[in-house]
């Protein structure tokens, strides 16, 4: 009886990666396919296949349809796609670790501290030698990684054994002096002032495929991290105290984690700017579907997340055409009612015992 | 196995506990006993590993804590906290499971079939394999403990450590979880240290206890040399008394609560006037409850009881199971048995005799109903066949004063001497044998106090107490007889 439950559990589980696998197709496809010039999803599936298998011949696809797709529509799904899932795997992290499931990157004051980096790049004009373009994102990473190390030694500085509570509040106060930062440098601005804002309201548009070269290498190196740590994630979500008695050490996963979430944060926060909503709603989402288990939990929010974030870009760029809509609106619009949907639903399932 | 030497520290900066010496053995059950802030948890924090020592050592199996790895650690020493948060609603069975995680090396091992059959086997014992696929948020308090002790022992520890665990279960759970923790120590070996707020619980399982008191250490040593009366009132700081376990040999703690002192300044007066005669019975009702010594039929022993009935029924009464009979009468006359003890006469009810006997601050009222159809010379009883009839000489001596243990037992020795030179006075002889009897073959006695008003230490038959009792049973049961006597030759 014991092996059926396992086996029945095992088939549970990647029923979920599939599932989770295929809205992630379907997403990209969708998104390669749909806008002002409708591409056939047959005519993407040959493209991008004759990308990926040379010696295969397409000479009867529309020339026209194989630049945008190879240069517009793609790198764009991509990097939408990459965006989502660093913010979600990042955000569920944090909240495994935090034992909140309230909590996101922005929490921590992590994507604060990389909106500081971008926006002082973009106030003073910096432009680091033999790095050119490329200075945004970098900038954002150093400072999502300084603003962490602050947020860190600032909470150790109130309580050494640096309770989640501790850590959370801290966030929120750098957070908020964060922000305030930006508004300033904003009102001090003049004629930059429309390219910050623009950037701070986040998108994934135009940035083409030398900003998926920038947060690729981060978002593997994160993602590859925070998977190694699923079982200390779980340990650490009955609290620390707990995990410490469950022979995890403790303090050291816990500056993994956090470093770990900050590359995946600042590298999405530069390419992309503030997309709010992801890193919550996502974790959240997979966890109420598929259980709370981070060895599940982690790779299944990165296969959703992306697929979201992708979605999310197909309307923003579609539902007032021509005009672009940010982002964030988009997830903010969608993400909250499903959110608040998921949890009226679940309330009720479980006042009927189910 | 476990090893504790000069240990001082606490959180930052203060110093909680100072200078913790002792050493806990393998397979042994050891209670950490002590007042709220008396360093009880920090304590257990150090052992666990959470809180750094400033001074001194702890090592297990003579090694160092400092020097295991959290992993070596866990695989040696368990803990069942007191609180459990879980922030996700994981099932039971990946709760428990991440017990396993000490045994688990290098990040891509598997999950073996060894760690699935201790899992299995753990579930099993702590019975929560039945709601294995459950998620933990919606477990009783309970079963949610049950949970984390199996999560526990799927760490596999030589040393169990908790705080409290029968804190938020009900008794049954209670007795459930320190059965199978005490079972364990003996047939695996297996330590465990637990901290305890309930005295007698940790009075009734442990083999070794330590007493804090303020962060030091005031005693270490078994059960009974830790809870001595005076020891856990000054550590505690409260009124308590202690008293021996009915059926095992550990001593048990009670509380004295204020309202008894209260009680004492209301000085009960047991008189004539609560007695009321009737054919069937003769019951006393007392407005407080008094402390009773009895060989009645319903309420016998040590006691305290409000309503005191002597039963008439016939000579032919069939005793099979009287207890439950009385008990059935008791309550078909509006008294509750629980508070009453019942005793049974085949004596007229009429033949009674009664008086209140008072000295200057204490009194005694002795009721005494008498017949000698069956008396007995104790010293030649081989002689009688064991035949179980209802009672002939019943002695009840109520005391209003505050009276010791020795002096309850004192006094039915008095008693008892009284109505033996009461009946050689009358000549009453034993039928079988041609001898004086001391008594008939089903007396009964009760000695019941108000315990208020003056303390009365002693009832030997010199003693002040002692003397009312003799004069007061030998002159009732004298009377009593006397009309049985009377009315019989009539």
């Amino acid at each position: 009886m014991q092996r059926q439950f396992t086996q029945k559990y095992l088939n549970k589980k990647l029923i979920a990666y599939f599932v989770a696998g295929a809205f992630l197709c379907f997403a990209m496809l969708l998104g390669i396919s749909i806008g002002t010039v409708s591409v056939p999803i047959l005519s993407i599936v040959q493209i991008i296949g004759s990308k990926v298998f040379p010696f295969i011949s397409v000479n009867q696809i529309d020339q026209m349809h194989t630049n945008i797709v190879m240069n517009i529509r793609l790198p764009r799904v991509i990097l939408a796609g990459l965006v989502g899932a660093a913010l979600a795997i990042a955000g569920a992290a944090f909240q495994g670790l935090l034992r909140n499931p309230l909590a996101d990157p922005y929490t921590l004051g992590v994507s604060s501290g990389a909106s500081v980096g971008a926006v002082l790049t973009l106030f003073f004009q910096i432009s680091i030698p033999f790095v050119g373009s490329f200075t945004l994102p970098l900038l954002s990473i150093l400072f999502s990684f300084l603003t962490i190390f602050v947020v860190l030694t600032f909470a150790q500085k109130i309580e050494r054994s640096m309770r989640v509570e501790t850590i959370i509040l801290t966030g929120i106060i750098f957070s908020s002096f964060l922000g305030a930062l930006i508004s300033l440098m904003i009102a001090l601005t003049g004629d930059e002032l429309r390219q910050i804002i623009n950037w701070l309201l986040g998108s994934v548009s135009m940035r083409g495929w030398a900003y998926i070269k920038i947060i690729l290498p981060f978002f593997i190196l994160g993602s590859f991290i925070l998977m190694l740590n699923g079982r200390e994630l779980n340990a650490m979500s009955f609290g620390e105290e707990r995990a410490h008695h469950l022979g995890v050490n403790v303090q050291r996963r816990k500056m993994i984690i956090l470093t770990a979430g900050s590359i995946l944060t600042g590298a999405a926060v530069a390419v992309s700017g503030t997309i709010g909503f992801v890193g919550l709603v996502i974790p959240h989402l997979s966890r109420l579907l598929w259980g709370p288990d981070h060895k599940h939990l982690l790779p299944l929010s990165i296969l959703t997340g992306s697929a979201f974030l992708i979605l999310a870009d197909l309307v923003s760029r579609t539902i007032i055409a021509p005009t672009e809509l940010p982002i964030g609106v988009i997830t903010a619009l969608i993400g909250a009612p499903v959110f608040a949907m998921i949890l009226l639903q679940r309330k009720r399932a479980e006042r009927s015992g189910s | 196995m476990l090893n504790v030497q000069q240990v001082c520290g606490g959180y930052t900066g203060e110093s909680i506990l100072r200078n913790i010496s002792f050493e806990v053995g393998k397979g042994e059950l050891f209670g950490i006993l002590g007042p709220n802030g008396s360093g009880k948890t920090t304590l257990l924090k150090m052992i666990s590993g959470i809180l750094p020592i400033q001074e001194g050592s702890i090592s297990v199996n003579g090694q160092l804590l400092s020097k295991f790895t959290p992993k070596q650690l866990a695989k040696m020493v368990a803990v069942l906290p007191q609180h459990s948060s879980q922030a996700f609603s994981y099932t039971v069975k990946e709760t428990v499971s991440l017990g396993r995680y000490a045994h688990l090396d290098g990040w891509f091992q598997g999950w073996s079939k060894e760690d699935e059959r201790i899992v299995q086997q753990v579930m099993v014992q702590t019975g929560v394999a039945d709601f294995s696929h459950r998620d933990i948020q919606q477990l009783s308090g309970g079963e949610r403990q049950r949970v984390y002790l199996a999560q526990a022992l799927a760490q596999e520890p030589e040393i169990l450590l908790l705080d409290e665990p029968t804190n938020h279960l009900d008794l049954s759970y209670q007795k459930e979880l320190l059965d199978l923790l005490k079972k364990w120590t003996n047939e695996r070996s297996l330590t465990v240290i637990s901290i305890f707020h309930d005295l007698n619980l940790a009075g009734l399982y442990c083999d070794q206890l330590l007493l804090l008191n303020e962060g030091a250490i005031n005693k270490r040593g078994t059960p009974n040399e830790v809870l001595k009366e005076e020891r856990i009132k000054e550590v505690y700081q409260t009124e308590i008394k202690k008293h021996p376990h009915p059926k095992v040999p550990v001593p048990q703690m009670v509380l004295l609560p204020e309202w008894q002192n209260e009680l004492e300044k209301k000085d009960p007066i047991i008189n004539p006037n609560m007695l009321s005669l009737s054919k069937d019975h003769i019951v006393l009702q007392s407005s407080v409850p008094l402390r009773t010594m009895s060989s009645g039929v319903v309420g016998a022993g040590m006691g305290w009881y409000e309503t005191f009935i002597n039963r008439h029924v016939d000579k032919n009464y069939d005793c099979s199971d009287h207890r439950k009979e009385m008990a059935e009468y008791i309550r078909s006359h509006g008294f509750d048995p629980n508070e009453s003890v019942g005793m049974m006469t085949a004596v007229r009810l009429e033949d009674v005799s009664y008086r209140l006997y008072t000295e200057k601050d204490f009194s005694v009222f002795v009721v005494v109903t008498a017949g000698v159809g069956n008396a007995v010379d104790a010293s030649k009883s081989d002689s009688h066949s064991f035949e179980m009839v209802p009672g002939t000489i019943n002695t009840w001596v109520f005391i209003n004063g505050n009276i010791t243990e020795e002096a309850f037992i004192q006094g039915i020795m008095t008693a008892t001497e009284a109505k033996v030179k009461s009946l050689q006075d009358q000549m009453v002889i034993d039928r079988m044998t041609g001898t004086l009897a001391t008594g008939t073959s089903t007396d009964s006695i009760l000695i019941a106090a108000t315990q208020s008003g003056k303390s009365l230490e002693f009832a030997g038959t010199i003693t002040p107490l002692g003397k009312l009792i003799s004069k007061g049973v030998y002159e009732c049961t004298t009377e009593a007889i006397g009309k049985y006597v009377k009315r019989i030759q009539e």
